[in-house]
């Protein structure tokens, strides 16, 4: 039984990742959707943070969003898969509940 | 499988109710039911049929009005977040004494029970807001 748990929120102006991060257990999934897909790049103050929850959890982010904020696929962490909506959905389905920390 | 959507933050703020969509239209083209999206708190905006955005940009209330017209798509607002933001149906606007009622197509006005009733019936209800 695993959890998605959802970020919507830059690491850099809320700190639900961090409390996201230190709740989740072993083995569940984060997705990074919106704002929260900051948290996705490389070399940043919680970048090593997310590179280290790679070893724990599977982690995602939305490309849309990558996408509308310039992120190129290059300066994202190792070890985060990108999904589209269709992918979003299907993890909510794979999952065994859904948590949205606003 | 079964879906409910709750949309807690306004349109034009951050992008809330633009991923609620997008999620929203995927699940159904993949086949999934949703039991309902239901709007709250400043997410109730997004059921004015008062706004008028640039012609350039989206327009995010014709957009799940369009939706819900394709899906028969239950779309509620909450009634007490949708009084104090001035979201009337005809009979709201008649009841306050209001000239003018705003409730766009395919939106309905009703009580919080149906966020309970949605996340009773849902495998999942997924929460887009602020």
């Amino acid at each position: 039984m695993t959890i998605l748990h959802i970020i919507n929120k830059s690491p850099f102006e809320k700190n639900s990742l961090d409390t996201c991060l230190r709740l989740a257990k072993r083995g569940s999934a984060i997705l990074l959707i919106e704002d929260g897909i900051y948290a996705a790049q490389k070399n940043t103050a919680v970048g090593n943070k997310l590179a280290a929850a790679a070893a724990t959890h599977s982690l995602y982010a939305l490309a849309p969003d990558l996408d509308a904020r310039g992120i190129g696929k290059d300066k994202i962490i190792d070890g985060i898969s990108l999904v589209d909506y269709d992918g979003f959905v299907q993890l909510t389905t794979e999952t065994s509940g859904v948590q949205s920390w606003l | 499988m079964k879906f409910g959507i709750m949309v807690s933050a306004g349109p034009y703020t951050h992008q809330a109710s633009d991923t609620a969509y997008y999620f929203t239209e995927a699940a159904l083209k993949n086949g999934h039911e949703i039991v309902r999206v239901f709007f709250y708190h400043d997410g109730v905006n997004n059921g004015t049929s008062l706004g008028v955005p640039p012609q350039d940009d989206r327009n995010i209330t014709t957009r799940w009005s369009a939706l819900a017209e394709k899906y028969d798509l239950d779309m509620v607002l909450c009634v007490a977040a949708a009084q104090r933001r001035g979201l009337l149906d005809e009979n709201e606007a008649k009841r306050a004494g209001k000239d003018v009622s705003n409730m766009a197509a395919g939106f309905n006005i009703s009580g919080l029970g149906q966020l309970i009733d949605a996340g009773i019936q849902a495998d999942r209800l997924l929460v887009f807001g602020d």
